[in-house]
């Protein structure tokens, strides 16, 4: 960068883009103070951003201690996981399908998912949770997946990518004697990596940081994903101790900051060509 | 060795008919190019040809077999896209061999992780190494085997392209306009390469193109499909001196055929200028018809009594010929005549100039665009014919 590129208006928008970056991270930046606070710090009058007493080790020892945070991340891990690993699996081959073959229904299923991209989960999840409750599959990973398999945003999402896909790559494979399932084996799923990353980062931050359904279909323990769990932390263990609670917070969020700022420019490339942006 | 045999193929997308019973022939090793306008179906035929989408009515034939019902995958045809379709994942060594690993591997040999350990796996893999080698230096692309198509260009993709849809053998073999997308150069230099391969290759191969100049250089026959329809399938020379139909004419000759509306005369004679030619069939005096001649039959004289009288509106110098564009005084129209650049010397626009015509070289075209046999009706019948 050269001195001249660095003008008035050049500073204006960087401090505009600053400060809004400023006013987004506060909460997170507040997070971080409050986990090193002790508890007089914390109910202090002034407010303040540098902890007084550093209480770091003492607020995350008994965040550690106090809660098998462990399974909480290894539950978050696999329900993730899960749920995003069947998403793809089915969504990569219904949206191919739908892309680029002729069948009769292509037009109805079109507008069965554009009807499911507009019932949220909140409608359909009393008749649900009933259903688990008859089926005595509340409090399993099952519950927690099950619901959230067929992705209609990423059949969506995939949708667009693969119509933008030649017709011509998928006749020289057929030509080359892939079966569908090859194509999509070989061909499709190879090229898709820029829309797979975006859809992973929508998929895994919604269901990672999801706090309404796990709390509908687990009461055990053993099976709370990290929001819950906090939740419980709060309500049994924390009382009113913000400093562990706040470290429990930070243990939980980090796995996803730390994998973002990993994987940065992947997911950027992705969500940009995916046509996904803001 | 096989033949490929195409027997009334019709197809309709949403009600328009886009192919209108196309028949076809194709010997052991002969090279077809199929040429005609944008949009006229010829992309589609070549589809369905490979099975990529299915015909409404008509028989696909190679060698004995009917090939309608099997699935594209099935039926050994290659295709080169006008795009390539090169896998963009996969380096030139491996796009190659995409064909021989789907065919010559089992399923589970083709499996990640188990198909190493699956009997007969190396031996076959090791196979499809030599084969794609082979191929890769017939075409002269050995030194591009480990890149990707987006590192490649255009002239060696298109190679890519030839290499994958030859290195399996395939018993017919379409090529969808596979040089448009090259500069002039490489695609002249392209053309006798893929002739070569071709002779090599020593089967069927249906080559389409708009480029008429592709097509008379390259093909043992052209075949002019027109709006959905093949109008003529035939010899370049044939094609190009003896069109079968008016729309024939139109699309094959740089400059365009000189066409001119006209009417029969008494005793079946068709007249133009000095000439008059008698068609071989009665035709009723006065039905419209219409007669043409290429521009290179046209000569041009400065002066004397012959000819029709036109005034000379433009005048193009291309380096080894020269185009006149001439305006006939008694109609108006413009006639175009190709002359050396010795024959054109001296001649500027706005002259006054004399047309005469070849006379056998003249076609006549019914009113539906059927040619019409002719002979050319010598002066001493002519003069007979006044005296009588
Ligand atoms: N899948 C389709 N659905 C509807 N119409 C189609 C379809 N494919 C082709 N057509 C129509 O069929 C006609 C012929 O198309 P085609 O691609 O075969 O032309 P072409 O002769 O290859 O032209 P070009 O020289 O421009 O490649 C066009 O009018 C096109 O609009
Ligand atoms: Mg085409």
């Amino acid at each position: 960068m050269n001195a001249r590129s660095f003008t008035l208006g050049r500073a204006i928008r960087l401090f505009i883009l600053s400060f809004g970056a400023l006013i987004f991270l506060a909460p997170y930046i507040f997070m971080i103070s409050t986990a090193g606070k002790a508890q007089s710090d914390i109910f202090s009058s002034s407010l303040s951003l540098i902890p007084q007493h550093l209480s770091y080790v003492a607020n995350f020892t008994k965040a550690l201690t106090r809660v098998s945070m462990t399974t909480l991340l290894w539950n978050g891990v696999v329900v993730c996981a899960l749920i995003f690993v069947i998403q793809v699996a089915i969504a990569i081959p219904c949206a191919y399908a739908m892309a680029k073959l002729k069948f009769r229904a292509a037009r109805a299923m079109m507008v069965l998912v554009m009807l499911g991209l507009l019932v949220p989960i909140h409608a359909t999840a009393l008749p649900i949770y009933v259903a688990f409750d008859r089926a005595a599959l509340l409090n399993s990973y099952f519950a927690l997946v099950a619901p959230f398999t067929i992705s209609v945003f990423g059949i969506f999402l995939f949708l667009q990518f693969f119509r933008a896909m030649p017709d011509d790559l998928i006749h020289a494979a057929r030509l080359d004697g892939m079966s569908e399932t090859g194509i999509i084996a070989r061909v499709i799923v190879p090229n898709a990596w820029p829309a797979i990353t975006a859809f992973a980062i929508f998929s895994v931050v919604a269901h990672w940081n999801d706090l309404y359904w796990p709390l509908i279909v687990v009461s055990n323990q053993s099976y709370a994903t990290p929001p819950l769990g906090l939740l419980y932390f709060r309500a049994a263990e924390a009382g009113d101790d913000y400093g562990a609670l706040m470290a429990a917070t930070l243990i939980i969020t980090f796995p996803l900051v730390a994998a973002f700022l990993l994987a940065q420019k992947r997911f950027v490339e992705g969500i940009t060509m995916t046509g996904l942006k803001g | 060795m096989s033949t490929l045999s195409l027997r009334g193929i019709h197809k309709s997308f949403s009600g328009n008919q886009i192919l209108k019973g196309i028949s076809l022939d194709a010997g052991e090793n002969e090279f077809i190019a199929l040429v005609g306008p944008s949009g006229c179906g010829k992309s589609t035929l070549l589809r369905i040809l490979a099975g990529l989408e299915s015909a409404d009515g008509g028989e696909i034939i190679v060698g004995e077999r009917d090939l309608s019902p099997v699935p594209a995958a099935d039926r050994n045809i290659a295709m080169v896209f006008q795009s390539y379709a090169l896998y963009p994942h996969l380096t030139a060594a491996q796009n190659i061999a995409v064909p021989l690993v789907m065919r010559n591997l089992t399923r589970t040999q083709r499996l990640p992780l188990i198909g190493p350990l699956m009997p007969g796996q190396r031996k076959a893999i090791a196979n499809i190494r030599r084969d794609v080698r082979e191929m890769a230096v017939s075409l002269k692309i050995d030194h591009l085997m480990d890149r990707k198509p987006g590192q490649m260009s255009g002239g060696q993709r298109q190679r890519v392209a030839l290499g994958r849809a030859m290195v399996r053998r395939p018993a017919v073999f379409l090529m969808d306009e596979p040089l448009s997308n090259l500069d002039a150069n490489l695609r002249v230099h392209a053309r006798g390469e893929i002739v070569d391969l071709h002779r090599r290759a020593g089967v069927p191969t249906i080559y389409v193109t708009h480029d008429q100049a592709e097509a008379l250089s390259m093909a043992d026959r052209v075949a002019v499909m027109i709006g959905g329809a093949l109008r003529q399938l035939a010899s370049p020379q044939v094609i190009y001196d003896d069109p079968a139909h008016v729309e024939v004419a139109k699309f094959i000759g740089q400059p365009r055929i000189n066409l001119f509306a006209s009417q029969v005369g008494p005793d079946a004679i068709v007249a133009i200028g000095d000439n008059r030619l008698r068609l071989a069939e009665t035709m009723a005096p006065g039905a419209p018809v219409t007669i043409g001649i290429r521009p290179e039959f046209v000569t041009v004289n400065r002066s004397g009594q012959h000819g029709l009288p036109a005034r000379l509106d433009r005048v193009e110098f291309l380096g080894s010929e020269i185009i006149l564009y001439c305006r006939l005084d008694a109609i108006g129209e413009t006639v175009i005549a190709k002359l050396s650049p010795s024959e054109g010397s001296g001649l500027a626009a706005g002259m006054p100039v004399r047309l005469e015509f070849a006379a056998d070289r003249l076609f006549v075209f019914a009113e539906d665009g059927r040619r019409l046999p002719s002979l050319p009706v010598g002066a001493d019948i002519a003069l007979e014919k006044a005296h009588g």
